[in-house]
């Protein structure tokens, strides 16, 4: 449980906080009707509001709001029936406007809380302070020309859910463990891709030190950080930062801070002399938003399993570890696969299979689950092949890297090469009688207490078995051979 | 409240308004002027009352997740002062 | 020439249909009007070839019989409403050169309706203002005179459209009103001029000045045509979050329905300390006239009125602050280079936004920042409430309310006035309708001792404009305010 950081004088405690910008996944934009899609030319995907022509005015996304409460309901978040949307007022050359629309006093989601799995699989649940639905802003260039930048609004308007959680976390590892665990919830629910290095994910990370059992210190804001790597990189160095800066008798500044992926350093970003006054208030183009009760029950009524459900299912009712069940419940796709593909068989030697081979060789071909020759039926076939004895362990591994390379099934490739697994007693028996009868010296041996040899009479049989001897069987009627 | 030249000064800034050295000090006393009048509202007891943003009195109506827009860069560029391949061109920021 | 100016809307309309008239011929005059009414500056930019390029096609579907409400009528636009490939600037430096891309719900409604756009017409900048002297092209100025001969105010922000109107240079016209833009030129100008309940015309297209308050309106010569236009204009806007639902009532209709069975309520509020003895004079004959006809006048409190002007002068440039932000130099309109972004930014706006403006958009930056926004914004907005809810209240009782438009006639361009708050009080009356959200409407009603037009003003219930025209069409016919200016085109009558 402890987490603290020794400093040059004592103990530390670190404090967590993230706020997390989520794309919502829609096809338009939230006040716009503009294509919220990646990747097109320049200012394509700009409708005359997004770029904030004069007597333009904002019209809301249903589905955006509804992504929200989605979203709210993962995360077992309050959801408020009545929120406002708030101007957030600051200049910038991605900000046509001249104001960010975002709910400021009256969010559409409340207090939730999201569960997180550490290394050692323990858990800890971190309080979520509120969502809140508000406007991208556009994408500027710095590196095009010396003297000036170019600007794209293609992404501007666009809707993002600010996911802001309670300083709870107390490590790096936490707030990792926090952004993969939100990404998977936001992928199953379909209201995010959760795509960092595309900017659909990005996190702000709230920093500060204390000695343990004093108040809350002083924290730094990292922003626009996309990855978690970068997120855990920008962490440790703040962490250092400060308490050197205290231990050396100085004070933390509460400020804005940069992230410089190239130094895995955080910097003050420049010219914030003035602290940002947002004069927030109630966006007067746009009234209070209202949403019915059956609105929200109906899209409770309609969400998918979430991935913690899904993951006490296995472990209560399939006996997973809570390790394999992480692995398999972090995509919503991993734990629709596994399904279908233990569904049947041995719920354990699926899980088993998925998370060693299958993701092993996905990992090294570079395909996705999706992509790959394994479908579901054939993975639990192969599973089914060697619960019933057909071929053994060592021998499915043979086939599975040939279903991985050619799609064809485990049947049709155990037949075509011929290796159902000897279980014969008599045809084992022949077998080992060959293999003491050409090694009888180490026989000797191995009867004179060096029982080490015993791998080695197994090796042999197998090997003559061309590894298609029932291996459990060997053991068997080799010991009593032997030690007869 | 009143507003001195320095609380004008950063006013302008927020706003990104140039407002000259020598006209400080006129516009703080204007908008003193106005602020006092405005006091005025102090003595409107209001203290449970809810603030009224908007008059309509209907909910904030919602439209349907369809692509209705944009595709139009020749519009949208259509006034710029500075473009360049279809991006708007500002002076370089630093950040 | 000048007899075809004299036509009203609803004569003109129907010449048109009986053919005795075409729609080139009408516009022609009005072209003509306009350029020999120059010097009082109301059209910013006169579009004759466009305009005659509409009539001709208006003449064709009048010969196809195909007329639409406002076929073949000539009107002039409010520069603050975006006209497609036409300059808009909301009569400011920072949009010169801004040719819009698109067409206002509004304006884009009444050409669907066969009108014919003469021009865009003149208004304080960014609608700021109660005499179109903040003008970056310059004040407009009133076509009536008293003796004196100088030049007067056609009142603000759509002076332009008030005095054009008047000075028979547009049939009819657009303006917009946030805290009387409408109705005080209108009451100025001798003419009719109604802001709508809030919601009732969309606001899409048209450059905002306070989103809560804004509102698109018509200005006419008689209370008939006024109908005829609001219909026109009118429309459920799904662009605009803002607008409203709620069908329009059968306008036209209300005009000659009379007031019998009634009830009219008179403000004790809106009785103001050394009130000019003629407006008060005149409120007493309109109340006189109501009476004759048949309604019953009942005085009502509004308490809260002496709070109005206040409340109106911290929420409009609060809204303003924000919504005149996107004037940057960035995408459109003038850019003045100055080294780095907020330099830009800085220098653009400085240079661009005339004085009144930054005033406004600065005290608006001032009452929503960080340790004011509850004692200003928040507070101002909980006097709102208690605003409308004497409305509520007092609608209760009766139908529709009588006050004076103005605390005065129209007074001298250039008059010198140090203190800015003098100028907020041309408002005093109009300004409660904004906040409320109630539609209103100036109706000329007499003249003063100077022969300069006074205007009674309607207040009505929320989407009841027809209660408006129903007691606007009695006080005309009472007025029988048939004086014209003598700066008019087709000279004075």
């Amino acid at each position: 449980m402890s987490q603290l950081v020794t400093g040059r004088t004592g103990d530390w405690e670190v404090v967590i906080g993230l706020e997390v910008h989520a794309q919502v996944s829609s096809q338009a934009k939230l006040f716009s009707g503009a294509s919220a899609s990646f990747g097109a030319a320049p200012n394509e995907n700009v409708s005359l509001v997004d770029a904030a022509m004069p007597g333009m005015l904002p019209v809301i996304n249903r589905e955006c709001v509804y992504q929200a409460i989605r979203t709210g309901l993962g995360l077992k978040a309050q959801i408020n029936l009545t929120s406002v949307f708030d101007r957030k007022n600051y200049f910038y050359a991605d900000l046509p406007q001249g104001y960010q629309i975002s709910q400021f006093k009256h969010p559409i989601v409340g207090e939730g809380v999201l569960r997180i799995v550490l290394a050692d699989g323990s858990t800890r649940d971190i309080g979520i302070e509120r969502l809140h639905l508000e406007q991208d802003a556009g994408k500027s260039m710095h590196d095009q020309h010396p003297s000036k930048s170019y600007i794209d609004l293609n992404r501007t308007g666009v809707a993002l859910m600010e996911i802001v959680s309670r300083p709870d976390m107390r490590s790096a590892a936490e707030a990792a463990a926090y952004v993969r665990k939100l990404r998977s919830i936001l992928r199953y629910l379909g209201t995010c891709d959760g795509n960092m290095e595309e900017g659909s994910l990005r996190a702000d990370v709230n920093v500060s030190v204390r000695r343990p059992g004093a108040e809350f210190g002083t924290r730094t804001e990292t922003k626009n950080l996309n990855s978690l790597r970068f997120i855990q990189q920008a962490i440790d160095y703040e962490v250092a930062r400060q308490i050197e800066l205290i231990e050396d008798g100085g004070t933390v500044d509460q400020e804005t801070r940069l992230f410089d992926t190239n130094t895995g350093t955080t910097r003050t970003m420049r010219s914030k002399e003035d602290a940002h006054d947002y004069r927030y208030f109630p966006d007067p183009d746009l009234l209070p938003l209202v949403v019915t009760q059956k609105e929200v029950d109906d899209l409770a009524a309609a969400l998918p399993e979430l991935p913690d459900d899904i993951r006490d299912r296995l472990i209560n009712d399939y006996g997973l570890s809570p390790y394999d069940a992480s692995v398999i419940t972090e995509e919503r796709d991993t734990a629709e696969f596994y399904e279908v593909a233990s569904a049947g068989q041995d719920r354990k030697l699926v899980a088993n299979w998925m998370t060693v081979e299958l993701f092993g060789a996905l990992n090294k071909s570079g395909q996705s689950l999706s992509d790959c020759n394994i479908s579901p039926a054939m993975l639990g076939g192969l599973v089914g092949l060697i619960s019933d004895g057909t071929i053994s362990g060592r021998i499915a591994k043979d086939v599975f890297a040939d279903m991985f390379e050619t799609g064809k099934d485990a049947a049709s490739i155990v037949d075509e090469k011929g290796l159902k697994q000897v279980s014969d007693s008599g045809a084992i028996e022949a077998l080992i009688d060959t293999v003491i009868a050409a090694n009888m010296d180490k026989v000797e041996e191995y009867r004179g207490g060096k029982d080490k040899l015993f791998g080695f009479f197994v090796g042999q049989v197998m090997k003559q078995s061309g590894g298609q001897a029932n291996p459990g069987m060997v053991n068997q009627i080799l010991k009593s051979k032997l030690d007869s | 409240m009143s507003v001195d030249k320095t609380t004008v000064a950063k006013i302008a800034r927020l706003a990104r308004l140039n407002v000259p050295e020598d006209r400080l000090e006129p516009v703080a006393n204007e908008l003193n002027g106005i602020l006092d009048w405005i006091a005025e509202l102090n003595e409107v007891a209001t203290d449970n009352v809810e603030p009224l943003a908007s008059v309509t009195g209907h909910a904030l109506p919602m439209r349907d997740d369809v692509v209705t827009d944009g595709d139009c860069v020749d519009r949208v560029l259509a006034n710029v002062p500075e473009g360049a391949s279809g991006f708007f061109v500002v002076p370089k920021v630093v950040e | 020439m000048s007899d075809l100016l004299d036509l009203s809307a609803v004569e003109a309309r129907a010449a048109l249909d009986a053919k005795s008239i075409s729609a080139t011929e009408l516009t022609s005059a009005y072209i003509d009007a306009a350029e020999q009414t120059a010097a009082l500056n109301n059209y910013v930019l006169l579009t004759p070839d466009h305009a005659l390029d509409m009539a001709a096609r208006a003449d064709q579907r009048l010969a196809k019989g195909e007329a639409g409400l406002l076929e073949g009528i000539p009107l002039g636009v409010k520069d603050l409403f975006c006209t497609t490939g036409v300059a808009t600037t909301a009569c400011s430096r920072i949009l010169q050169g801004f040719t819009p891309p698109y067409e206002s719900t509004v304006t884009a409604n009444l050409w669907a309706e066969g009108a014919v756009m003469l021009g865009k017409l003149n208004c304080d900048e960014f609608a700021m203002g109660s005499a179109n002297e903040t003008s970056a092209f310059g004040p407009a100025i009133n076509p009536w005179q008293s003796a004196e001969k100088i030049d007067l105010v056609p009142g603000g922000s759509s002076g332009g459209s008030a005095s054009a109107v008047a000075a028979r240079s547009a049939l009819m016209a657009t303006g917009t009103d946030t805290g009387g833009s409408i109705r005080q030129p209108a009451a100025f100008c001798g003419v009719v001029g109604l802001k709508p309940t809030y919601g009732r015309c969309s606001r899409w297209g048209i450059v905002a000045f306070a989103s809560s308050l804004d509102q698109a309106g018509p200005f006419t010569r008689t209370v008939a045509d006024n109908a005829l236009m609001l219909q026109a204009m009118a429309s459920h806007d799904a662009k605009d979050s803002t607008s409203s639902d709620v069908p329009l009532q059968d306008v036209m209709a209300a005009v000659g329905q009379g007031v019998k069975g009634m009830k009219i309520g008179v403000p004790r509020e809106y009785v103001m300390d050394g009130m000019d003895p003629d407006v008060m004079a005149l409120w007493q004959q309109g109340q006189d006239w109501l009476r004759q006809a048949g309604a019953e006048l009942v005085e009502v409190s509004l308490p809260h009125t002496k709070y109005a002007l206040p409340t109106y002068y911290i929420i409009a440039p609060a809204e303003a602050s924000s919504n005149l932000a996107r004037y940057d130099g960035v995408r459109y309109g003038l850019r003045v280079e100055a080294g780095s972004l907020d330099q830009m930014y800085e220098a653009t706006r400085a240079a661009g936004f005339g004085e009144e403006v930054q005033r406004r958009i600065l005290i608006g930056t001032y009452v929503l920042s960080a340790g004011y926004y509850d004692a200003y914004y928040l507070k101002a907005q909980r006097v709102r409430r208690l605003i409308k809810q004497d409305f509520d209240t007092v609608f209760t009782t009766v139908d529709a309310l009588l006050t004076p438009a103005t605390p005065s006639a129209a007074f001298a361009v250039g008059r010198k006035i140090d203190d800015p708050v003098v100028n907020f009080l041309n408002d005093v009356f109009t300004v409660p309708a904004n906040l409320a959200g109630l539609p209103g409407m100036s109706v000329p009603a007499g003249l003063n001792g100077d022969g300069l037009p006074l205007g009674l003003q309607v207040l009505g219930k929320p989407y009841d404009e027809a209660s408006l025209y129903r007691v606007a069409g009695v006080l005309e016919q009472a007025a029988a305010f048939t004086a014209t200016p003598t700066r008019r085109a087709g000279g004075a009558k």
